[in-house]
Order: C-alpha cells, then structure tokens, then sequence
C-alpha cells in the first residue's frame, strides 16, 4: 500500500507493507536512525516521536495508520544552529549517559513541557513513566527537563 | 517484535467496518488505537489475516451529556476522557481510572473501546464502566444492542460481542458530584494493575464497587457492596470483598496476596469515598 | 586553571541529543541482509529434527543454517574442557539457546522465515535449579561434563572450624543474591562485511581488540586482516563483554553470502538468549565477639552457570571470595565456591560482577551480627573497620591489598548527612503508631574492586593484557588527538579523558579529540569494563599526554632560545620566565615540531606519544551507603524515602559524570534489591522474558540519590583515581535490603530475599506476626 507521511516536515510518499510498523518506517525507510527500538512490548519508550504533536510509542503504531499524518523525530527537534531547550536541558545536567534512550526520552520530555510548561518533579516523572533508562537512575533525567522548563520550554 | 503479514482496510465509515467485518469473518480483527492488538501481534500472539482500522471514524470519538447519562464514542482515547470536562463533572471515576493507565503515550493512542473489547482482567477503563454500571452499545450485522457492563466481559480476553459486532459507545449513568474512588496495586507505576478497585457512591446510597485483577474478568465486589447495603460496618464488609472471586494465581502474584490486596485496596476505596 | 575535578558537560552529547549517534543498527551497508536465530522453546531436550524446508521457500530467504553447518569452525572462546559451539547440536540446554539461524533479505521476512522453521524435540529431565542440577538422580546437561558441577573450588587453604568454635558467638545464615539481567536499552547487535581478506565487524562490545583476536583465532586469519569497531554502544553493563555466537556467525555468513549481514537482537531475545548475571548461594558462618567484632568467616558460594557454561560466569565466585573481607579486618577467612550447570540461560558478567555479591555477603552478615548483638549496626561496623593509618591493607586474600581510604570516615558522613539518631527516634515513634508506615534504615559500607587488570589476573579472563593503551598526538595547530583502547558505552570517556590531556598539555578542553572503539584507528587496547576507564586509560592517557608535554615544552625552549627549565607555560602558549616578551603560542611550537629543518639536529618529528600504562595492582572504590524505606503495613510494598551515598573514588575528574556513574549504579542496585529477578519456573521456562516481566524500574519507581565524595587519593596510580563505575551497583543491593530488614525487625525477621517485592515482604510480616 501507499503512504504518505509527512516527517519533520518533509512528505514523504512510500510503498510499503501494510505491517510495517511506523519506527521502521522512519528507520529502514527514511533512514531516520534517531528514533531507537528497546523493546518489544511497548514497554520502554525508546521509540517515542510525535505523531500531528502527540508523543507515541512508534513501535506500536503501524505506517498505515500514520498515513496522511506529520511525524516529529528527534532529528526535527533542534533548528539549524544549537540544540532545543530540552536537548540542551540534557546536556547541561547529564540526562544521558549512553544515549540509546535519549532521543525517546527527549520526545516524551518535549511533549510532556507542551501540556506542562512548569512542572512539578512528581509530574516529570509522571509525564515520563513511559520512558526506560538504564544508565541514570533517572534523577539527572528530572533535573534537565526542570532546566528545560526554565529556559524555553518545549520549543 | 515484527507482526505476522497480513491485509489492512482504513474503514470509511462505520457501515464499511463493518461490512468488512462480515466478509472476512474469524479472520479479521479491529484495529483501532492499537494498543492492544499490535503489542500481540508483535509477539505473534495474534496473527489476524486482515485488519479493518477504524481509527479515523472520527464520528466514534466524542463524549456527549444527554439525559442524566454521557455517552463516550468507543474511540475515544484515554488521553481524552482524562481531560474531557464533561467527564470530569459527570463521570470523574472514568477519568482517574484512564489517568491510571499506562503511560503518557500509550493514553495518546489507546480507546476506551479497544481497551474494553480487549477485555483484560484488570483493565483500568473496565473497572470504572463496571461501577458506573455503564451499558456497551455494540452494533452488528443483526443492528444495535445495549450490553450491561457486567454481562460484556465473559472470560479473559472475551467479551459478549458477537461475531462481526463492534463496540461503538459506552453509555455511562452521571454521577456528578458523587464520591469516588480508583485504587491501583502495580508492581511498577507502569504497569496492569495486580488488583484495582473502582467504587463509586451511588444516588440512593451504597457503593458500586468493581475488582480489576481478581478473575477471568472484572468483576463486580457483591458480597462487599450487599453488606454495605444492609448496614455492615465498612470494615467488616471488606472482608467479603474476594466473595465471588477467582484470584488468578501466577508468576505476577499469588491468589491469596491478590484476596490480601483486593480487601486492602476495596477497604482504601471506601475510606475514600 | 586545571579541568580536572570541573563539571564540564560532555563531549559526547551533542550527536546523541540530536539522534546522530550511530549504534550497529543504525549502520547500513549496500546489499545489507538480515540474520535471525531460531531460539529453543526447550529447556532441556534433544533435538529430533530440523524442518527448514518452508522457511527457506519464503521468498527473500538466502539460507537456514543449523550447528552442523559450522562443524568447521573453531569452537567459541572459552576454556579447556569447556568447549561451546555456535548453535545447539543435538540438544538443547535452556529456552532461548540458539539452534539455527536465518539469513534474509530484510527483517521482516528474516522473523518471518526463523517462525517457518519447524523444530522436533524429545524432551530430557529439566534442572532449572542448582539443587535440581545437584541431585542425586540428576542427569548431566553439558556434555564435555561428566556432572553438573562445572568447577569446585577451594580458595583460599584456611579452614576456619576451630575459629569459629573458638568465637564467643557464631551464627549461620544463606543469603541468596537472585539472577538479574542487565538489560542495556540497546540489545545485542552485530554487523559483518566480510569484503576483501578478512571482516570488518561492527559490534556491540565492550573489548574490540579482545573481539578481534577472538574472531581472527577462529578463521585463522592474522589480526591485521579483522577489524572490529564498536560503534556508540546503548548500556553494556558487562553483559556486552561475552563472546556470544553472532560475533562470530555474522561474519562466517558475511563470508559464504558475499554480503554484509546484520544481527539485532530483540529486547524477548535479549532476555532469553544474552547472557545474564549474579545467581548466587551463599552459605556463610561468622564467628564474632560481644562487640561484634568477627573472628573468622566461613562462605560457599554455589553459583547458577546456566546450561551452556560461560567461563567468565565460573570464574566470577573468584571475585566474590577475594572480596569477602568488605571493609573490615577479619583475621580469618575460608571460601570455597561451586560453579553449577543448570537448564537456564548461562550467566556471566553484570556490573561488579562478583564483587556486588561479596559485599551483599559481607554486610548483610554484619546486620545479622549487629541484630544477634542487640547492637547498633553502626556500631558493629565501626569495631570492625579498618582504620586509614592500615592503609594500603593486606586482606587474607594473597593479592588483595586495599589502597587508601578512611572508611570511619565515611561511615560517620553518612550517618551525619541520614541524621542516624534522628531517625532512629522517627523509627520508634512510627512503630509505636499503627497507623504510621515502618520505617527502616540500612547501612552499606562497601569496598570493591576497580581498574581492572593488572595483566596476570586479566589473563586468567583471556585477555592479552591488563593495561590500557593510549595515543596522544599534536597537531600541527595545537589541537590534539587521543586514541584509547576502552570501549566505553555512556562513562563520558571522550569527555573525562579530554580533561586530563588538557591539564598536562595545557590546551582547551575544546581542543581534545578522543577516539576509541577501531581496531583499524586504535593501537592495541583491553576495553572497558571493571571499572578500569580513568585508573586505567587514564593514567595510560596521563602518561602519554605527560611525555608529549615534556617535548612541546622542549620544541618551545628551542624557539625562545632559552633553557627548557626556565621555559613555563601562559595562556595558550609559552615564555621565558621574567621575561613575558619572549613568548611563542602553543600553536606555533606545534607547527614549529612538523618542521625539521627548524628544529636542532636529531629532533624526532611530531609530537605524538604511545604509553601502556599497566596497573600495579588493582584499586579499591569504597564508601558508605545509607537507605531509608517506609514499608506500607498492609501491602508490603517498600519506598526508599532517601538514598544517601559517600563515595571515595579517589581524585574526582569530572562532578558531573561521576554522579552520573553512583545514579546509574545504585539504581541498579535498588532494582535488584526491590525489583528485578529473572526467574524460571519449575519446567525452566523463563518467567521474565520481556520487560512486561522483567522489572527494570522506570521513574516512578525510584528515588532521589543524595551524593556526597570523600577524595582519597590511591597511591597506587598517577591520578589518584580508584574507578567509580561499578559502585552504586556494589553498595545498594543491601543498603536496602538492611533496611527493608530493620523495619521488620521488631518482628522477628531477620532475613528477606531479594528482589523484596510487596508480596514477599507483605508475606515475611504475614508470618512474622
């Protein structure tokens, strides 16, 4: 079948098989490797992007069903120069340590700053629940999506 | 982690799903926000030969207030129904048991009506449908029908929808104003329930009170809500709270910790309530 | 201005934020093709038959191979007596085993085909179990063994009977230290382009010359003809330092195919099939006075070696026996250890591999002492610890000599910064409140072992050496390139090791290039793992960058004609002592080296210095951890309300990714205490196979870590430096499990095996009271 998706803003017309799920899409196809498969359960969160701006595991969402859609990966997130304020929220505060879980975590983390542009720890945790790191622990995670908060948000 | 192959329909309309529905027959299986259905397929625990998506009957997601009841569109994602205002005044049970499921992303893409066909025994969204004796609307080959939320789950992981019959709308009586409570024992935050309870006061008094994790199917806590009726002390009526029940016993918990659990957690509730 | 001890952010991040990192499988090749495994749904059975018939009609499918397809090729690293092949023979040994692999044209139809083959079993007694495996009517399971029993091993020749007889008090206890998994976000993965004479193989592993060696061995090619590069790698953990089948399959394929062939594991693959770690039985005895001091110790370690035995999985009760001593003079020690065969996935390394089991041992006995006493853990602890005037200590173990720290204190840092007496008050006060959760409170005082070598207890792991390698080099503009031989997967090596090049050649930080990971751009190397990075490369990286220093600051006496004594350095350059007009920058001294004929007579060119830096000994990160839990009374269910770590890691290089390493490390360690176990049932079919069942916390699920350094340089090395990775991992465990025990306490309990869930611990109250 046909799809045609839209990825950090450029469309893309492909044809694929209807089971072909939506991270290999933007891997395989586009290669797009930004965008990390950790699991098979939908469990950790590796592969989140944003489907029309809301975060998605893409592991678990077909390239049929993102048809007609506009996906944002972490290679979209940052303009031509310099990092986002989440990217660079996890530079200044080492929110990563090996990386692999990084660009999902970055994703859930800018989405999470859309909703909630000043959140409480408790509610970063929440907001990030979907999202296995293996490396931190987790608390340098909170504490770049807080600098994030204080310096530009989920732009 | 890669489904087995298989043919995919994106359903026009209703009357289209279902049509395909009935041509393909066993073979065919409802996708709709997927996030039951592809994590099987993906381990092969599902291999269905074609796929009818509904995911874009936009008509199917919506929740209306219509006569002391709210009707909520099976499509409906978990995300909504934790944000919708309409739920939050006239059904707030529903939106703490969605705002429990899952993670973030998996409430962007999940359905009320995909999680409620699944029939998990211990999905959140089943729990707070049993306590707010809601009533599924499915609609078939043979037209509409009304199913009570405690005749609509049959066994684990099966429902009273007949073949070629999807669940289109969840009608759930309002409850504004009235206390609630939603109780969730997970090992970790993310994940199904080990036992969750769903209460819900009721408008001439007593409590409506659902297990999530303590059966085949979610079950409502009868012993409990009969001895509140007739005047048991809270704590006392817990006790009955496994009345009716068959805790499964696996590598997940015990059946007698579950027992523990569900009068730990119905006896939260009440105090909650 | 020195960049050692300054919080720099990391080199590392800015391809990794932007998701241009590059993992294995995010490599693609021309003409790339897909390889599968066929996995046993067995735990123990032979293998009746093969049908690949259907699998190999699918279309895109180039071939299904099964163990005697590879008869020709040299068995897998391991050691005499123990030879493992590539793929399961004529039986399997545990679910998730290997038996045929599967090459296709792309992933899907690869997962495709590897369904398609259809597999016959005739099913043999399951021993999922040590005791199982051990019984008298067991049935061996590894063939080149005539039982089960893979290795027993006497440690050391004490035998502590009359000690403990002689002690005032003794008890016994078994402590169980449960499987884990170390479950790297990023699976296992390979790539190999087998293109001219030899493979290039891209892997994730922690030791890429160790794997080139291993992988030239085996097609009888010399090593300049392999290269292995490990590209970013996402986690490790030591479970990416085994020699699994597909280092060694994907290039075998890449060669009979003629084209590259790319291995990804998946995470219900990884659980089943990558190897996992600790497995412990420890039967201790202690003896010990009325102070709790302890007289003699008596350990047998039985460790679960799974059902195709990893010679690092047998050896590791080694490292647990030599750490036996934890913190504290005890003037006698026996340990002995059991490798056993199992019908489960074998087990091998996982951060701290053996180490963390020694110090669960140890400080769980000296609670038990304490609690026996009727005194204060703290207590108990301080009689028992060595004093920092012992230092280095000679421990009972021949070798095992412990670098400088004051372990008093750190102990009595921590118990400051938990405020120990006051919340020992809050102890009481909740327990006198029945509605009030309990309260516990742990202590872990911990000492393992880092920077690993030196190369003769390296060689016992197979490897060449012990040592590190580094390269630095100038460039003609200043700027410097260093090639190491760590493989690092998230320790901030290019990072960390930038700052000591700068501090001794006086450069930016920003002008500080790492590389690692090539065997075709780094000289020789060992790799990461046993917490080796900064006491090991770093001092390697350290001397190196010191002699290159020796000769720019020699370069730059020439062109201020000038003694090199009375040369020192300035901002970016040079310049004779009092005399602040004669300068030169550091630039111009580097193009100055390139250039012979502006350079006296017989000066070598370049600046450019290979150092090996082999460790003396091994070093001993240490420090105290303190865990305090509420446990719900009618749940069971544990929180850590706060985690309170002193480390002493020696020299401190770089704040910010030193917390990074404790976080990770005593997550790690709270998952296996609360969390984590990968367990099998009765029939040895996995219970954990996906991380649906196996437990890796997310964040809801783990605390804030309070951290706090006490720096004690090592005179063991230049830097100073001890190693800090695999720390966090060694003290949590029962830093937890202490406090999960002495909020019981006044119940009676004195034990509660991990990983302590809300059942088992709703059950240890439940049969308590």
């Amino acid at each position: 079948m046909r799809v045609e998706i839209t990825v950090n803003g450029q469309p893309h017309s492909r044809e694929i098989e209807p089971r072909l799920l939506l991270v290999h899409f933007l891997r395989d196809t586009l290669s797009l490797t930004g965008t990390h498969i950790g699991c098979d359960t939908s469990s950790c969160g590796a592969c989140t992007v944003l489907l029309d701006g809301v975060a998605v595991k893409s592991c678990t969402v077909l390239a049929a069903q993102a048809d007609g859609c506009a996906v944002t990966t972490i290679e979209g997130l940052a303009g031509e120069d310099g990092l986002s304020p989440v990217q660079e929220g996890f530079r200044q505060c080492h929110g990563l340590q090996c990386g692999f879980c990084t660009p999902g975590m970055v994703m859930a983390a800018t989405a999470l700053l859309a909703e909630q542009p000043d959140p409480t720890e408790q509610e970063i945790r929440d907001g990030l629940k979907g999202n296995m790191c293996r490396c931190t622990g987790y608390q340098m995670i909170v504490e770049s999506v807080q600098w994030a908060a204080a310096n530009g948000g989920a732009r | 982690m890669i489904p087995a192959g298989f043919s995919y329909v994106r359903a026009g309309s209703l009357e289209e799903a279902l049509g395909e529905l009935s041509r393909h027959g066993d073979a065919a299986r409802v996708l709709a926000g997927g996030h039951s259905l592809l994590p099987a397929m993906k381990l092969r625990r599902a291999e269905p030969g074609v796929l009818v998506d509904i995911g874009r009957l936009r008509a199917l997601s919506y929740v209306r207030a219509e006569g002391g009841q709210v009707a909520v569109g099976a499509l409906t994602t978990h995300r909504t129904l934790e944000r919708d205002p309409v739920v939050a005044e006239q059904v707030p049970l529903l939106a703490a048991a969605a705002a429990r499921i899952g993670d973030p992303q998996v409430r962007n893409r999940g359905t009320i009506g995909g999680s409620l066909a699944n029939a998990d025994p211990a999905a959140d969204l089943a729990g707070a449908v049993l306590a707010l004796d809601g009533v599924l609307v499915a609609r078939g080959p043979a037209g509409v029908r009304e199913i009570p939320g405690r005749e609509f789950f049959t066994g684990p992981y099966r429902t009273a929808l007949a073949p070629g019959e999807l669940l289109t709308e969840i009608r759930l009586p309002a409850a504004p104003g009235r206390s609630y409570a939603f109780e969730k024992f997970s090992r970790r935050a993310l994940d199904w329930a080990v036992v969750g309870v769903a209460a819900q006061a009721r408008p001439g008094g007593g409590v409506a009170i659902a297990l999530l994790g303590m059966g085949p199917a979610p079950l409502r806590a009868t012993g409990v809500e009969e001895a509140l009726a007739a005047g048991v002390p809270a704590a006392e009526a817990v006790r009955l709270a496994t009345r009716g029940s068959e805790p499964p016993d696996n590598a997940v918990a015990s059946a007698s910790y579950r027992a523990h659990l569900a009068e730990v957690l119905v006896g939260r509730a009440l105090a909650a309530l | 201005m020195t960049t050692i001890g300054s919080a720099v952010p990391r080199k590392e991040d800015a391809a990794l934020l932007r998701g241009r990192g590059t993992f294995v499988d995010d490599i693609h090749r021309p003409g790339l093709v897909h390889m599968v495994y066929v996995h046993s749904t067995e735990a123990h059975a032979l293998i009746t038959g093969i049908d690949a018939e259907e699998a190999r009609s699918l279309p895109g499918v180039l071939g299904v191979w099964t163990a005697q397809d590879f008869a020709g090729l040299p068995p897998r690293p391991s050691v005499p007596g123990l030879d493992r092949g590539y793929l399961a023979g004529d039986k399997v040994h545990y679910v998730g085993e290997p038996l045929a692999v599967v090459v296709a044209a792309d992933r899907y139809t690869a997962a495709d085909a590897a369904r398609a083959v259809r597999v016959s079993y005739e099913p043999l007694p399951v021993m999922a179990t040590v005791e199982d495996a051990l019984a008298p009517d067991a049935v061996p399971i590894f063939a080149p063994l005539p039982g089960n029993l893979a290795l027993e091993q006497q440690v050391t020749p004490d035998d502590v009977t009359a000690d403990l007889e002689a002690a005032p008090h003794r008890l016994r206890a078994r402590l169980v230290n449960q499987r884990c998994a170390g479950a790297p976000i990023e699976p296992y993965g390979v790539l190999a382009d087998w293109t001219g004479a030899g493979p290039t193989v891209w892997a994730t592993v922690q030791a890429p010359h160790r794997v080139r060696a291993e992988i030239a061995e085996r097609f009888g090619l010399a090593r300049h003809l392999v290269r292995v590069v490990a590209p970013d790698v996402g986690g490790a953990f030591g479970v990416k330092s085994s020699f699994m089948p597909e280092l060694f399959l994907a290039p075998e394929l890449s060669r009979r195919l003629g084209r590259p062939v790319k291995y990804v594991e998946t995470r219900s693959q990884h659980m089943v099939h990558t190897y996992h770690g600790r497995d412990q039985i420890q039967d201790v005895e202690v003896g010990f006075d009325d102070e709790g001091r302890i007289l003699a110790l008596d350990a047998t370690i039985t460790v679960n070696v799974g059902g195709v035995p990893d010679p690092v999985g047998i050896g590791l009760p080694t490292l647990t026996s030599y750490m036996l001593s934890g913190c504290y003079k005890i003037p006698k020690i026996a340990a002995r250890f059991r490798s056993v065969v199992t019908n489960t996935t074998p087990t091998a390394s996982y951060r701290g591999a053996g180490r963390p089991e020694a110090s669960f041992l140890i400080e769980r006995v000296v609670d038990l002492v304490a609690r026996e006493l009727g005194r204060d853990p703290a207590d108990v602890r301080r009689v028992n610890l060595i004093q920092p005037d012992e230092m280095p200590y000679q421990t009972p173990f021949e070798g095992i000599v412990y670098d400088e720290a004051d372990y008093p204190a750190a102990l009595d840092l921590l118990l400051d910064e938990l405020d120990y007496a006051g919340l020992r008050q809050e102890q009481a006060r909740r327990l006198a409140d029945p509605r009030a959760p309990l309260l516990g409170v742990g202590l872990s005082t911990f000492v393992e072992m880092g920077g690993f070598g030196p190369t003769p207890l390296f060689e016992m792991f197979g490897y060449l050496g012990g040592w590190e390698s580094a390269n630095v080099r100038m460039q003609p503009d200043g700027s410097v390139i260093v090639l190491v031989g760590t493989a690092p997967h998230g320790q901030g090596h290019q990072t960390a090791l930038a700052q000591i090049v700068a501090d001794q050649l006086g450069v930016a930080f920003e002008d500080v290039t790492v590389l690692y990971g090539d065997t075709a751009v780094v000289q020789e190397g060992t790799g990461t793992m046993g917490s080796r990075g900064m006491p090991v490369a770093g001092n390697a990286v350290r001397q190196a960058a010191e002699e290159v220093a020796a000769k720019v600051k020699a370069v730059a006496a020439h062109m201020l004609e000038a003694d090199p004594d009375d040369v020192v350095p300035t901002e970016g350059g040079f310049q004779v002592k009092g005399v602040p007009e004669a300068t030169v920058t550091l630039a111009e001294v580097a193009e100055r080296a390139f250039k012979p004929h502006l350079l006296p007579e017989g000066t070598e060119l370049g600046l450019e210095k290979t150092a090996y830096y082999e460790p003396k000994n091994l070093s001993y990160p240490s420090g105290a951890h303190g865990c305090v839990v509420e446990i719900d009374r009618d749940t069971g269910r544990v929180s850590v309300l706060r985690y309170v770590c002193v480390d002493d890691c020696g020299t401190v290089i770089n704040p910010l990714t030193a917390r990074g390493q404790v976080h990770g490390g005593v997550a790690q360690g709270i998952a296996q205490a609360l969390y984590e176990k990968v367990a099998f049932d009765a029939g040895g079919r996995p219970l954990a196979a996906s991380f649906e069942d196996y437990m890796v916390p997310g964040p809801l699920d783990l605390p804030s870590y309070e951290t706090h350094h006490i720096e004690t340089r090592s005179s063991f090395n230049p830097l100073g430096v001890k190693g800090l990775g695999e720390a966090g991992a060694t003290a949590a465990p029962q830093a937890v499990v202490n406090a999960v025990v002495d909020a019981l306490a006044h119940l009676g309990v004195r034990d509660v095996e991990m990983p302590c869930t809300p059942e088992r611990v709703w059950k240890v109250m439940h049969d308590a009271s």
